[in-house]
């Protein structure tokens, strides 16, 4: 079972085939049996995944399952779930049981699917290796001695060690798109303003966007549908339809004009992931689609601006982890500022630190204009190489990283890491969708082969396209198929 | 030297929304610690702010009050600094792009006299929570409850010369406020605070002195207390060759004086930027101007009216105007009897000094304005006399009788105005009162004026007060008179 896909499972359930109660025990075990060896989930709720299997169980029994019933999903622990731990990977949260469900849990409750538990994550969702985590590093199940990628490494690595079909990440710079790229699954980052931020905990607001990570492009469709709509609780969730992301996916992609920018195939790209890439595109090409060159000027620039900004709101978004209301608090205060210093300097790991530190100093009196507001141009600017690169093509093709995953520790140099992030971070900056999807394997060795993703991007809010783009090339293709051997 | 105080004002207005700003507390007063903080309130990991509409009717509401522009595009920015009672480890407020751009107060000096006070800009924020230093053995207590309560932050330009002047701006802010509706004006319940920005430069001199911010002035009294003692210092301490330096001091209501809490060099550094959770908020001319037909008549313009159209006086046309429950209270009095100069002299006379007698507002006058005015109609059609009015004033007060007249009958009160009647009472009164009329008689004639006083006393007594005075007099004096 734990080989099949959200929506085979789906199908299983509702054709008797198992109950939630099976499938989600099964699951469970294979948890607790694989996952000592790649540390994916902080936090497995045992309880509560029978509990809901048999709630789903039951409302089948009465005819009331949606398509989702019965289905075993798991968080990144970054969305807050009442009662149980939500660390988002920090010492700071070790404690903290969020006290209500985040709008995108709630939605999955109600449509009946299972929590399996809370993935592991870089702490705060800074990073893009995994290795940030209090929890520590997640290995990537096609060979533990990589990364899974990050910050959402743990719900890439259950998904790739088939010990959840489905998880929910979160990507502020490509925390979904560079992980599933890593682990070889397909993770979709919607449009800003999609799916609601209420209740999943704030790294960079104006950047960060929930979504799915599963095996199949089908598979993120059928969990886009459950999360998307307008949040009256958060103000910068859109109010717009929400269209069934299922109905579009066979489309042909007869006449799809493919834009491959140029600055996306250039210097420090890999060129066993260029390879792939450009394999998949021919894919495309067989089956009707045009590629066209274009450029997006302002791509050297990303990587600058979001290192302003994200650090910049990040620093007053965890300026909450005081030690006054919950959290970490260090031991025996003298006073109030040896309480702020020492909780935060004990709460904290280095990579959160720093971003607080860059994003206080760019905020402060006298540099605010020449990095926050200069970032904010830039950002303009990006957005701009997005929409006219869109009115000349339908959507944009590259790699989602420039490297495959590379070996724990390998990036000591926090810059080297940023650089990671080079494909991805403009998305955020520019608040269009994109999606990684498997598209084979690199490597010199035929043991060291590891898996490459070709990103797509496609205009705001054009999910149902980027996901039909996504899926006839899956029906063509098998990457998504293949599974890591892990020693069962 | 001659010194020249100037002053500028930043008052925080608590508005009366039913819930926060930014969540769906409630914002009601006094309730036990802790219990009126949502998640949102409480800054848990993952929450969001929603802006609560109410608040930024309030804002426009006041922005068209002082006919402000109204800019179509403000923006919420992050204030950060740390504070147990500051949840978020920001406040969320408006720096670069307030709500309520330049607008005008008029306010109304002590010599009726009236100036203008131009107004910087008015924001919105939120308010923080607030700390408890007793009970909890060395450690500090945080009530979340006030967190997230909806200010608006009016901030004036420093056209303000005295603190009579301060103080009468903060008097038309609190008028204004309380018309609109848009607050409870409450001081004692802290729903309107001011920092006090005060700097003294010789009289004449362009350029604006050093400027020295006051905290925690929640009074108009205190507001004057404090600026008279800030510029005694500052002029002390100029005169004395010293020179004010940049800061921020804190007023002392107990020892009446105010105190250094940080200079600018140890100010934070608040790091404004955007709020990136709220959208700039957005209003077009349509919703300005239906915010407009909700508006009330406003203190300045009924003080017009009062003055020009009922004929009042400018004191009284002011006073009557300060607030509006005692506007409408007196323009029903006003409207029942149907004459506003007598109502005017028995709200502002009467009334208000058996209210502050008794510590009562207004609002808690056991005198409907509707009795006070049935009452002064039958002053006015001469049904009682002055005197009678005040025992019916008195007996409406204890709650004595519903209305005048129903009092007026119980006690038997009408004027006796049947010449008869009168003239009996007073061939009594001349009867029984023989020596006085001898020593009338015998009085010298511009004496007689005055004598005449006691016959009139015994003859309204005789009447038990309802006899018309007017009538008594001229009775008298023509039977007394007759004798000589």
């Amino acid at each position: 079972m734990h080989d099949l896909t959200l929506a085979e499972l789906a199908r299983g359930l509702a054709s008797g085939d198992y109950s939630s109660r099976e499938l989600t025990t099964a699951l469970l075990a294979r948890i607790d049996h694989l996952d000592p060896q790649l540390n994916s989930f902080i936090t497995v709720t045992h309880e509560r995944a029978l509990a809901d299997a048999d709630a789903a169980d039951q409302a089948r029994q009465n005819g009331q399952a949606g398509i989702l019933a019965g289905v075993p999903i798991a968080y990144k622990d970054i969305y807050c779930t009442e009662g149980v731990r939500t660390s988002c990977g920090s010492k700071m949260l070790d404690n903290f049981a969020a006290p209500y469900d985040a709008t995108v849990v709630e939605k999955l409750k109600l449509a009946g699917t299972v929590c399996l538990g809370k993935t592991n994550m870089d702490e705060f969702a800074m990073g893009s290796s995994n290795e940030n985590s209090f929890y520590g590093p997640v290995k990537n199940p096609w060979d533990t001695r990589l990364v899974p990628g990050g910050s959402s490494g743990g719900s890439a690595a259950a998904v790739a060690a088939g010990l959840a079909p489905a998880a929910l990440g979160t990507d502020t710079g490509g925390s979904i798109r560079q992980p599933a790229a890593f682990c070889g699954i397909t993770g979709l980052k919607p449009t800003y303003g999609r799916v609601s931020r209420y209740g999943m905990i704030a790294y960079a607001s104006s950047l960060d966007q929930g979504g799915p990570m599963a095996r199949t492009a089908e598979d993120c469709a059928l969990l886009l549908n459950a999360m998307a709509g307008h949040d009256p609780r958060d103000s910068t969730s859109v109010s717009r339809v929400v269209p069934d992301y299922t109905h579009d996916l066979e489309k042909p992609l007869t006449g799809l004009k493919i834009g491959l920018p140029k600055e996306y195939f250039g210097d420090g790209l890999d060129s066993g992931v260029e390879q792939a890439v450009r394999e998949a595109i021919k894919v495309y090409e067989s089956l009707g689609a045009q590629v066209i060159d274009v450029s997006l000027p302002h791509t050297d620039l990303a990587v600058p601006a979001y290192y302003v900004i994200a650090p910049a709101e990040a620093s007053s978004n965890l300026s909450r982890y005081d030690g006054v209301r919950f959290g970490h608090r260090c031991k025996d205060p003298v006073d109030l500022i040896d309480m702020y210093k020492r909780t935060r300097a004990e709460g904290f790991g280095d990579e959160v630190k720093r971003r607080i530190l860059i994003g206080t100093h760019t905020l402060s009196e006298g540099f605010f204009d020449a990095y926050y507001r200069k970032a904010q141009q830039v950002r303009r600017l990006i957005r701009q190489d997005f929409l006219d690169a869109f009115e000349k093509v339908d959507v944009l093709m590259g790699p989602a990283a420039p490297t495959t995953a590379f070996e724990l520790g390998a990036k000591a140099d926090p810059v080297q890491m940023y650089l990671q992030d080079i494909y991805t971070i403009a998305i955020n900056l520019a608040g269009i969708p994109g999606i990684s999807v498997p598209a084979g394997f690199a490597g010199q060795h035929p043991t060291e082969r590891r898996p490459v993703g070709l990103q797509i991007l496609a205009p705001h809010f054009a999910e149902s396209h980027l996901l039909n783009v996504a899926h006839v090339y899956q029906q063509a293709t098998d990457w998504h198929q293949r599974r890591p051997e892990l020693d069962v | 030297m001659q010194w020249e105080t100037v002053i500028g004002l930043e008052v925080h207005v608590q508005l009366a929304t039913q819930s926060k700003i930014f969540s769906g507390a409630s914002t009601a007063f006094g309730a036990e610690a802790n219990t009126q903080a949502s998640a949102v309130d409480l800054g848990l990991p993952g929450v969001l702010p929603v802006l609560n509409e109410n608040a930024v009717a309030m804002a426009v509401q006041f922005g068209l009050a002082i006919n402000a522009q109204i800019p179509e595009i403000s923006v919420f920015e992050r204030k950060n600094y740390f504070y147990p009672d500051l949840p978020k480890g920001y406040q969320t407020s408006q720096m670069a792009q307030p709500i309520i751009g330049p607008g005008e107060v008029e306010i109304t000096l002590e010599d009726g006299s009236t100036k203008r006070i131009r107004i910087h800009h008015a924001h919105l924020e939120e308010d923080a929570g607030k700390s408890l230093h007793e009970d909890y053995h060395g450690m500090t207590g945080i009530d979340l409850n006030r967190s997230g309560t909806p200010l608006l932050e009016i901030v004036s330009e420093p056209d303000l010369r005295s603190a009579k002047e301060a103080s009468a701006y903060i008097k038309a802010i609190h008028a204004i406020v309380t018309y609109l509706g848009i607050s409870d004006g409450n001081m004692a319940e802290g729903s309107m605070r001011c920092d006090v920005n005060v700097s003294v430069r010789p009289k004449g001199q362009e350029t604006y002195g050093t400027r020295a911010e006051i905290k925690n002035v929640n009074s108009f009294r205190f507001a004057e207390r404090a600026i008279a003692f800030e510029v005694e210092r500052q002029i002390d301490l100029i005169e004395d060759g010293g020179k004010v330096i940049q800061e921020t001091r804190l007023f002392d209501p107990d020892l009446d004086e105010t105190r250094s809490m940080r200079t600018k060099e140890e100010a934070n550094d608040y790091r404004y930027f955007p709020c990136p959770d709220l959208l700039p908020l957005m209003l077009d001319e349509a919703y300005v101007e239906h915010q407009r037909t909700t508006l009330p008549e406003l203190p300045a313009e009924k003080r017009q009216r009062f003055q020009h159209e009922l004929g009042l006086s400018a004191y009284d046309a002011d006073f009557l105007s300060s607030s509006r429950p005692l506007a409408e209270y007196f323009e029903r009095v006003k409207d029942v009897a149907g004459d506003a100069k007598l109502a005017a002299n028995w709200v502002q006379g009467d009334l208000m000094a058996r209210l502050n007698k008794d510590s009562l507002d207004i609002t808690e006058s056991p005198v409907s304005a509707d009795q006070l005015g049935g009452l002064l109609l039958r002053l006015k059609d001469e049904t009682i006399n002055g005197k009678a009015a005040k025992q019916v004033f008195a007996d409406l007060w204890e709650r004595k009788g519903e209305s005048a007249d129903e009092i007026i009958d119980a006690k038997g009160l009408k004027q006796v105005t049947d010449t008869g009647a009168i003239e009996a009472m007073i061939d009594q009164v001349i009867a029984d009162n023989p020596v006085q009329v001898t020593q009338y008689r015998e009085a010298e004639e511009d004496k007689r004026g005055k004598m005449i006083g006691f016959f009139v006393g015994q003859a309204m007594k005789a009447s038990r007060g309802t006899a018309n005075p007017q009538q008594v007099n001229a009775l008298l004096k023509q039977k007394l008179d007759a004798l000589l």
